[in-house]
């Protein structure tokens, strides 16, 4: 395995990155084939890392590196070819669909590239939708509070702006105070001020609900946000570097 | 479970309304037929038990010449006989008011006191003959209703030679005569011309010459009677005074008649409804899975957000149940309409004295359950297909479909093609199963309506062949008694009569083994131009010299071929037994019956030139002046006037027919119309995003629109034929499932019909494309832009 200086590895975690606590996410050995036809993407190849509660992870990598897979198989939408995947002490490379559908609804928040709202709900409606799954989630309305949407509780998908879409994403990605919150590349269509609106919405989760956060992005700015950043490249870690000097979302600069 | 959801489920309901009304119609229409033709046959099988437990019908029947009354004690002793009563009856020349040539009445006596202890009377107006009144008649419905008669009228009859005057004191119904015809090869309604007449014994016993004696008797067996045993022992008794043979409810006319048509019910209220049941859960199975599919990216993110597999299969399957079960509460709605309607309609030569309508909760049940599960069906595997699939992957935008040259572009026609063109040909060899699931879609709406429109064709044809092939005479004169070839001379030099053709027509039993059939012999000329022998397919054959021909149906039910002999016993006179050789079998579609040439009937039978009736070729002029003497004539009992039995035919029969098609026609354009507008409405929704991707990148809609709705237009190209072919099949199934003993419905598909069910198919697409066309102008490019892609 081709690694990086700095590299973490499972099982010898150097001493500057110290857990806070036991990890809640391991990842071993992670492989990814898509056969498509008769060629195969071979989109991981045996990554591991590990995730640790409260943290705020970004993983940065080019288009096609493999980010997206890796935050759907941690989400559980879909399965590696070849290893291990474990929340807690649960195998979810082993799960069955039953175990895994309860691991998304008890402890997972996605928010989508393409936000994938449901176009016949409001937004309210949308957020409530995922609130009524969960045992102690907050009011629709004051998820979408979070995220500066307070003006926009009955309007449909289709008669929002993108960033709009994202944030109601990400209402509904947190109303149920999830453990683990799951991102790929939440502010990718955002302008600056959107982009920024949506970050401070997801660093106050970090910080007021202690949901451990991993965000795909390709904007090395906002890597600055991160406890860790981790890279990829061709389906495998390049690098795990942890940020000496954590910086807040007003100061990102891109 | 969540409100959220069920919110999502009737919005989704609300924009795609269209799709859900055209489901709802489909399942709607199933359910009708269903409903309709099921609850029509109920309640005529419900109809005749009833009528006939309660107004007592008899279970064997035998006419004889002439047997004193003592007798009657000695039928009702044979073992298995539970009731008898003796009757006499006679068919007698009428003159009724208002009507110009004369009609036949079949005089029955019923018991001067009390009610006939079998074959009881539904006096349905005036009242019963009184007691020592002389020349009071009750009269049949039918005919009462036909001619216009009520309690009070009066009609003329020749009783012994002599014109009577008889007045109708009542008007009522029989169960001998729930189909009222006169039978002796008769086998439609001619209410004008023939009717029944009841009287006391005391007035027609003697008016007729039989005083203290009988010539009918009817007979109830009671509970375990074997029915051969019993006509067996009474053909043994009435042997002696001129028996005509005894016969139990298969060989009366009305009974045989009715539950054929009942047979016939149930056959058609199982396969027609069929059809449609398979067509709309065809329907409902690729309209729901497609809308589903198009779902497939909100199904992974309910699934990302921890809905279970139960919980989404659940909100589809309420989706596709809104809309079944809508369909379900119309059809049944309608169904139990038009069951009604159909009901009464049979009523109108299907006599009950009770309307009696039974939609049975079990065919609601079954109904409910056959298009619920349908629904369900096509929900639930379309939803699995969904929620199987990994959520990332579902979630994902549909990525460029995987498109290549297909066989079409490698045999090379691409260079002529334009690029549209060759864009629907990759489409359609892209996903060939969608393909040949829209083709098949299309294709079983056209067939629906071909056989919808096939019973109009198989009507008209039966008609033609009848009134115009066969019947080629303008009267039928049937004389009082058989008699000699002489009085045909005189019909020939009546005024008016161009050609006149004699029969002799003898009911007789033929055998063959151990099955026989009572039947009708036709001697004809062979060289006759009038009655020609034809068969289904338009034939006309020659009467062989020798020998006798059968229609085939006759032919099988006694399981003789052409060559064997069968057993001929006359029914009548010296009730002489022969062996004659079936010389041919002939396809008739009407009836079972059997011919002879005259002369070799005559010398069979031993009787020199004897006819028991002509047919007459008539100038048109002189048919009043010819009808008027005929009905002054004694030695005619009556004449059949073609053209009346056409507009009959037409009034009762076919009336009935157009009804029940037409509502056949009906359920079969709405299904044909849900079918095609669901496909390109669903083929839209699916390709929406490629379409206006299209678009932004530079085509025009008119480019777009050829796109869509050329592959729609070419599946439709090609789905027309198929369903000719299916839809003739159809017929086929439904021709052989209806046939009975007297009746066979052709297969014949007018060139008219196949249009007609491929314009209505063509129209129904043209109107949606229509629809679909101008949202396509109104394609949401931004929206595409915006989800990303
Ligand atoms: N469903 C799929 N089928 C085939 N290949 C895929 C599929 N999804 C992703 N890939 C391939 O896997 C690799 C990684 O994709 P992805 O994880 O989406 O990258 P990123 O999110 O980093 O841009 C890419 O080469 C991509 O083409
Ligand atoms: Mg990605």
């Amino acid at each position: 395995m081709l690694q990086a200086p700095k590299t973490q590895t499972p099982h010898s975690p150097p001493t500057e990155q110290a857990p806070k606590g036991d990890r809640i996410f391991h990842v071993h050995q992670v492989s990814k084939i898509y056969r498509m036809g008769g060629v195969e993407v071979h989109a991981l190849r045996e990554v591991d890392f590990d995730l640790f509660p409260g943290e705020f992870v970004v993983l940065l990598g080019p288009s096609g590196s493999g980010k997206s897979t890796l935050l759907n198989i941690m989400g559980a939408l879909d399965a590696p070819t070849s290893g291990e995947v474990l929340f807690h002490d649960h195998n979810l490379s082993a799960a069955d669909d039953l175990e895994r559908t309860r691991y998304r609804r008890e402890h997972v928040g996605f928010v989508f590239q393409f936000y994938n709202l449901i176009p016949s709900l409001t937004a309210r409606e949308n957020v409530a939708l995922v609130a009524e799954l969960a045992e102690n989630p907050m009011p629709p309305e004051e998820a979408l509070a979070l995220v500066g949407l307070s003006e926009r509780l009955d309007h449909f998908p289709a008669q929002m702006s993108g960033g709009e879409q994202q944030r109601v994403a990400i209402a509904r990605a947190i109303v149920k105070r999830p453990e683990l919150l799951l991102c790929d590349e939440p502010t990718g269509a955002l302008d600056y001020e959107t982009g920024k609106l949506v970050l401070e919405a997801l660093a106050r989760v970090n910080q007021e609900l202690g949901a451990t956060i991993a965000i795909i992005t390709h904007n090395a700015a906002i890597a600055g946000l991160a406890d860790r950043v981790i890279r990829l490249r061709s389906g495998e870690i390049v690098e795990i570097r942890r940020n000496e000097k954590k910086i807040s979302p007003a100061e990102v600069i891109w | 479970m969540a409100s959220s959801l069920d919110r999502k489920l009737l919005r989704d309901l609300g924009r795609s309304w269209g799709q859900m009304v055209a489901v709802a119609a489909v399942a709607a229409c199933a359910v009708t037929a269903f409903v309709a033709m099921g609850s029509t046959y109920r309640s005529l099988l419900g109809s005749q038990r009833l009528y006939y437990a309660e107004y007592r019908f008899a279970d064997v029947f035998a006419s004889l010449q002439r047997a004193p009354d003592s007798l009657a004690a000695r039928i009702a002793a044979i073992p298995g006989v539970a009731r008898a009563e003796t009757r006499v009856v006679r068919d007698v020349t009428l003159d009724v008011p208002g009507l110009a040539e004369p009609a036949t009445g079949r005089l029955i006596s019923i018991p001067d006191r009390g009610r006939p202890e079998l074959n009881d009377l539904a006096i349905r107006r005036g009242r019963y003959v009184a007691p020592g009144r002389t020349n009071e008649v009750i009269a049949s419905e039918a005919f009462a209703e036909a001619n216009g008669l009520r309690p009070g009228d009066a009609i003329g009859a020749i009783l012994n030679g002599r014109w009577e005057k008889l007045t109708i004191v009542g008007v009522a119904l029989s169960p001998e005569y729930v189909y009222e015809v006169k039978g002796g090869g008769a086998i439609f309604p001619d209410n004008r011309r023939f009717g029944v007449l009841w009287a006391s014994r005391a007035m027609v016993a003697p008016a007729l010459g039989m005083q203290g004696a009988f010539n009918d008797v009817a007979v109830s067996l009671g509970a375990g009677a074997n029915e051969a045993e019993v006509i067996a022992q009474l053909d043994h008794l009435l042997a002696r005074y001129g028996g005509l043979g005894a016969y139990g409810r298969d060989d009366q006319i009305s009974y045989r008649f009715l539950s054929d048509e009942i047979a016939q019910n149930r056959a058609t209220a199982t396969i027609v409804p069929g059809i449609f049941l398979a067509a709309a859960a065809f329907l409902l199975y690729t309209v729901l899975s497609r809308l589903i599919a198009t779902q497939r990216p909100q199904v992974g993110t309910l699934k990302a957000f921890g809905y279970s597999n139960t919980a989404i299969g659940w909100h589809y399957l309420k989706m596709a149940l809104a809309a079944v079960g809508a369909g379900l509460v119309m059809g049944v709605a309608a169904g139990a309409y038009f069951g009604f309607r159909l009901t009464r309609v049979y009523q109108i030569f299907y006599r009950f004295p009770m309307l009696h309508y039974e939609l049975s909760a079990g065919l609601v049940i079954v109904a409910s359950l056959i298009s619920l599960l349908a629904g369900a069906l096509g929900a639930v595997a379309a939803v699995r297909k969904a929620v199987q699939m990994p959520p990332a992957e579902a979630m994902r935008p549909p990525g460029p479909a995987r498109y290549r040259a297909g066989w079409l572009e490698r045999m090379g026609i691409d260079r002529r093609v334009p690029l549209e063109g060759r864009m629907i040909v990759r489409d359609i060899e892209r996903r060939p199963w969608r393909a040949a699931f829209t083709w098949l879609g299309i294709a079983m709406s056209v067939a629906i309506l071909v056989v919808g429109f096939y019973f109009f064709d198989a009507i008209g044809y039966l008609m033609r062949l009848q009134f115009e092939t066969v019947q080629r005479e303008d009267v039928a004169v049937t004389f009082s008694d058989p008699r000699s070839a002489a009085s045909r001379y005189n019909l020939a030099n009546l005024p008016g009569v161009l050609r006149s053709e004699p029969y002799r027509a003898v009911a007789a039993r033929l055998s063959y083994e151990h099955r026989s059939r009572r039947v009708v012999v036709m001697g004809e000329r062979a060289a006759g131009i009038l009655r020609p022998l034809v068969d289904e397919k338009l034939r006309i054959h020659t009467l062989p010299p020798e020998g006798i021909v059968l229609t085939r149906r006759l032919g099988e039910l006694l399981g003789v071929k052409e060559g064997e002999r069968v057993t001929l016993e006359v029914l009548e006179g010296a009730r002489l037994v022969r062996q004659v050789p079936v010389s041919a079998l002939v396809d008739e579609p009407i009836g079972y019956s059997a011919y002879m040439d005259l002369d070799a009937l005559n010398r069979l039978l031993r009787e020199g030139g004897t006819t028991s009736g002509a047919f007459l070729k008539v100038d048109p002029r002189e048919a009043p002046r010819l009808y008027a003497l005929l009905k002054r004539t004694p030695a005619v009992r009556s004449i059949a006037v073609k053209q009346a039995s056409v507009e009959s035919f037409k009034d009762t029969l076919a009336e009935s027919v157009k009804i029940s098609t037409t509502i056949l026609v009906a359920l079969a354009c709405t299904l044909a119309f849900g079918m095609v507008y669901n496909g390109i409405r669903v083929a839209l929704s699916e390709r929406a995003r490629e379409l206006a991707s299209l678009r932004v990148l530079g085509f025009s809609r008119g480019e777009v629109r050829t796109i869509l709705l050329g592959r729609e237009a070419l599946l439709l190209a090609a789905a027309i034929p198929a369903g000719w072919a299916l839809g003739a099949v159809a017929c086929e199934l439904i021709a052989r499932a209806v046939a009975s003993d007297l009746f066979r419905l052709p297969v014949v598909i007018t060139a008219q019909t196949l249009a007609i069910a491929a314009g209505i198919v063509v129209g129904a697409s043209a109107l949606t494309a229509l629809g679909v066309s101008r949202q396509l102008d109104h394609l949401d490019l931004v929206e595409t832009l915006k989800t990303g892609e």
